[in-house]
C-alpha cells in the first residue's frame, strides 16, 4: 500500500520558487531519507506534507487519502523537528500527552503508553523534569517519544540528530534504524548528512534547489547516481570525476584519462558506444582504486593496472587515502593502513572498473 | 568588578549623568518637601525650602477634605476614579494585545501584515488628534462623562502598544513549537494557553507596568471626556490646584501630586526589574 504520495508539488514564497515538481511514491513501511544541502527545500516539503504549510500546486496523499484540505492534526501524521520543539512550560511526561490530552484520550491511556515510550526510550527517570533541565541528547529522546506515543500512519523527521555531537548522533542513528526495523513504521526522514541517508534509508530522495534529482534504494543510489551532483554529494570522500575520451578498440569501449607515461585506459559498459570519440566525465570512487594487490573480482577487465604520481597521504587509521594525479586532474584512493606509499613517487594501484560510471560533462547526466 | 580608576572620560561621564539625575528629581524634591510644609510657611518664605513644622496633615487632607469644585472630601474620590479607569482598561488591553501579538507572530493569515501595521500606527498618531473621533464615538454609544468611556478609550488606544509589544517578545518563539502543537492537535487558542502563556509572565509584566502607568498618568481624554465627579485624579488635580483660596494651599497641593503619584511608582516599585529586563533582553530561549 502507498503511505505516501506527492504529485507533481510546487512551492512558492512571493517570487521565489522553493520546490519544482516533487513526485514521490512511497510505499507503507519504508524508512524514505530526503537528502540535500542546506537551503535545497527538505524542510519546506516535510511542512508540506505535515500539512504546516500549503504547496502552491499539486497533491498530498496519505494512506490513499488526499489531504490538500485536511489540517495537520488529521493527517495521521508525527513529526519530530530540528530544534525537537518541546514545550518549554511543560514536563517531559506532559510534553508526550500533550498530543492525548487535546484529543481527549481517557487518562489511564494517556499513563499506559508514556510508560511505554519511557520504557522503549529509556527516559523514565526524567519524566517529570522540564526540558530545560535536559541534556541534547535526552531532549532528543523526548522529541522521538513524543511522535512515537501515537501510531501514526506517517513519522516525519526534520533533522533530528543534527543537533548532537558526532558520538551522539551515531548512537542515535543506530537507535532509530533499531526502532524502525522493530516497529515497521513508514518514515520520511530529512537529513543534509549523506552518511545519515546511506545508513538509514531503505529508499533516498537527493534533492537540489528544490528538485528531487533521483529517488532510489541507496545502492543504486551509491553505485549509479543519476548525474554529477548526486555522485559527488553521496560518499566520503566523494566520488572522483575525471575528463575522459572514448575510444573504440577491439576489445570493446575504453575511456583514455590523461596522456604520455601514466595515460589510463578503462574498459566502459558498451551502452556508451554512441559516445565514442567525444569527451565524458568518468566517475570512480575512491575505493574503487587500491594498492596493487587488492583483488576486484573475476571478470575479464575488472581490474586494471594504473601508475600515477602520489601528492598527499593522509592516515586514517583504518585506511589511508591517497591523493593521485592523474593528468592534470587529482583522484582519491583509499588504500591499505599497511602499505606506505612515498610523497612524490610514481605507484601502481588496481582500479575497479565495474562501478565507473560516465556522465555527459554537459548536462551532468549519467550516460553509462 | 568594580572599576574605581577616574579617568577624566569617566568623571566627565559620571558628572553628566549627575546632573541629569539631579535635574529629573529636584522638581520632585521640591513638591515631596512642599507636601509636608503648610500654606503660610510656603507663602511666607519660598517655594523651595526645608520645612520648619512638619505638617503631615496636609495629607490627610489632600486625602480626604480638600474641596475641590464644590465638593470637600478630597481627592478620595478621584483616585477611585483612577482605579477604576486604570484597572480594567489594563487588563483589557494587554490580554487583547496578548492575543493580537500572539496571532500575528505565530500564525500566518491572509492580511495578517496589514492588520499588525494598522493596530501599531495608532502609536503615531497624535493624542489631539484622536479627540474628535473618540467624542463621535463617545456620543454616538452614550458613554460621555463616564468611567466605562474612559475604559473603552484606553483599552483600545492601549491596544496599540500592547500588540507591539506581545508581538515582539513572541516573535522569538520558535515556530516549530507551533507546528509541534498543531501536530499533536491544539488550536489556536490551546496553544496560546498552554504554550504561550507560560512563557508570557516578563513580557505581560512589562505591558501592565507600562499600561497601568500611562492611563493612570493620562490627562488629556480625562478633562476631556469627563467632568465634576467623574474625573479621574490627573484632571482632579487641575481642579484642585485652581481652587480660590485666601493662601495659596500649596502645601496640600503638593501632598495631593504625591498621593496621586504613589500608585505608579509602587507598581515600577513592584515590577521595575522585570521592566528593565524585559525592555532588554530577548524573548524566550
Ligand atoms: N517562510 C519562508 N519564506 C520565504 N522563504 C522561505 C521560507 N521558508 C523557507 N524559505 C526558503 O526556502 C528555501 C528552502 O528552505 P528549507 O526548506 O528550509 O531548506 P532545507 O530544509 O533543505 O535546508 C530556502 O532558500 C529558504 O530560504
Ligand atoms: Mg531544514
Amino acid at each position: 500500500m502507498s503511505a505516501l504520495t506527492v504529485r507533481d508539488v510546487t512551492k512558492q514564497f512571493g517570487s521565489a520558487e522553493v520546490l519544482t515538481g516533487i513526485n514521490l511514491d512511497i510505499a507503507s513501511g519504508e524508512f524514505t531519507v530526503l537528502v540535500g544541502p542546506s537551503g535545497c527545500g527538505k524542510s519546506t516539503l516535510l511542512n508540506i506534507i505535515a500539512g504546516l504549510e500549503r504547496q502552491t500546486t499539486g497533491t498530498i496523499e496519505i494512506g490513499g487519502r488526499v489531504v490538500n484540505d485536511v489540517p495537520p492534526k488529521d493527517r495521521d501524521i508525527a513529526m519530530v523537528f530540528q530544534s525537537y520543539a518541546l514545550y518549554p512550560s511543560m514536563t517531559v511526561r506532559q510534553n508526550i500527552t500533550f498530543g492525548m490530552e487535546c484529543r481527549n484520550v481517557p487518562r489511564a491511556q494517556r499513563n499506559e503508553a508514556v510508560a511505554r515510550v519511557a520504557k522503549l526510550l529509556q527516559i523514565e527517570a526524567m519524566l517529570d523534569r522540564k526540558p530545560a533541565q535536559l541534556s541534547g541528547g535526552q531532549r532528543q529522546r523526548v522529541a522521538m517519544g513524543r511522535a512515537l506515543v501515537r501510531d501514526p500512519l506517517l513519522f516525519l523527521f526534520d533533522e533530528p540528530l543534527s543537533n548532537l555531537d558526532a558520538q551522539l548522533r551515531t548512537e542515535m542513528r543506530m537507535e532509530i534504524k533499531q526502532l524502525h526495523q522493530r516497529l515497521g513504521s513508514t518514515i520520511v526522514y530529512v537529513t543534509h548528512d549523506q552518511i545519515e541517508a546511506m545508513t538509514l534509508a531503505t529508499r533516498i530522495a537527493v534533492m537540489r534547489q528544490g528538485v528531487v534529482l533521483q529517488f532510489d534504494d541507496p545502492e543504486t543510489v551509491y553505485n549509479r547516481p543519476a548525474n554529477l551532483f548526486v555522485a559527488r554529494f553521496m560518499g566520503a570522500p566523494p566520488m572522483n570525476t575525471l575528463s575522459a575520451r572514448l575510444e573504440a578498440t577491439s576489445d570493446g569501449t575504453v575511456a583514455v584519462i590523461g596522456g604520455g607515461e601514466t595515460v589510463i585506459r578503462f574498459p566502459v559498459p558498451a551502452a556508451a558506444a554512441s559516445w565514442i570519440g567525444r569527451q565524458v566525465v568518468l566517475g570512480i570512487r575512491p575505493e574503487c582504486i587500491a594498492e596493487p594487490t587488492r583483488y576486484f573480482g573475476d571478470a575479464p577487465g575488472a581490474t586494471v593496472m594504473i601508475a600515477a604520481l602520489v601528492e598527499v597521504i593522509e592516515p586514517t587509521g583504518a585506511e589511508t587515502i591517497v591523493v593521485l594525479r592523474i593528468g592534470d586532474e587529482r583522484a582519491l584512493a583509499r588504500v591499505s593502513p599497511d602499505l606506505h606509499y612515498r610523497l612524490g613517487e610514481t605507484a601502481r594501484f588496481a582500479a575497479d572498473t565495474r562501478k565507473i560510471n560516465l556522465f555527459d560533462p554537459e548536462t551532468g547526466d549519467r550516460i553509462a | 568588578m568594580r572599576d574605581t580608576t577616574f579617568t577624566p572620560g569617566r568623571i566627565l561621564i559620571y558628572l553628566a549623568v549627575w546632573s541629569l539625575a539631579a535635574a529629573w528629581l529636584v522638581p520632585l524634591a521640591v513638591v515631596m518637601l512642599n507636601s509636608v510644609r503648610t500654606a503660610e510657611e510656603i507663602v511666607q518664605t519660598s517655594m523651595i525650602g526645608w520645612p520648619e513644622h512638619w505638617a503631615w496633615d496636609n495629607y490627610r487632607t489632600a486625602w480626604a477634605d480638600f474641596c475641590v469644585a464644590q465638593t470637600c472630601a478630597g481627592i478620595r474620590p478621584y483616585m477611585l476614579n483612577s482605579a477604576l479607569v486604570s484597572i480594567p482598561a489594563t487588563i483589557i488591553s494587554t490580554v487583547f494585545g496578548a492575543v493580537a501579538g500572539y496571532a500575528v507572530s505565530l500564525w500566518r493569515f491572509p492580511g495578517d501584515r496589514w492588520i499588525y501595521g494598522v493596530v501599531t500606527l495608532g502609536l503615531f498618531l497624535p493624542q489631539q488628534m484622536r479627540l474628535l473621533p473618540w467624542t463621535i464615538v463617545l456620543r454616538d454609544v452614550g458613554l460621555i462623562n463616564t468611567l466605562t468611556g474612559l475604559v473603552l478609550i484606553h483599552s483600545i488606544q492601549g491596544l496599540s502598544f500592547t500588540t507591539l509589544f506581545c508581538r515582539n517578545y513572541y516573535i522569538a518563539i520558535p515556530r516549530e513549537l507551533i507546528g509541534a502543537a498543531r501536530i499533536d492537535g491544539a488550536g489556536f487558542f490551546r496553544i496560546f494557553r498552554r504554550i504561550v502563556l507560560p512563557l508570557s509572565p516578563p513580557i505581560l509584566i512589562v505591558t501592565v507596568i507600562w499600561q497601568f502607568t500611562h492611563i493612570w498618568n493620562e490627562f488629556l481624554y480625562g478633562v476631556t471626556f469627563t467632568t465634576g465627579q467623574q474625573q479621574p485624579v490627573t484632571a482632579a488635580l487641575i481642579a484642585l490646584s485652581a481652587a480660590v483660596a485666601d493662601v495659596p494651599q500649596h502645601g496640600v497641593q503638593s501632598a495631593a501630586v504625591m498621593i496621586a503619584a504613589l500608585p505608579t511608582l509602587l507598581v515600577y516599585l513592584l515590577g521595575g526589574r522585570y521592566f528593565v529586563r524585559g525592555l532588554t533582553a530577548g524573548a524566550v530561549k
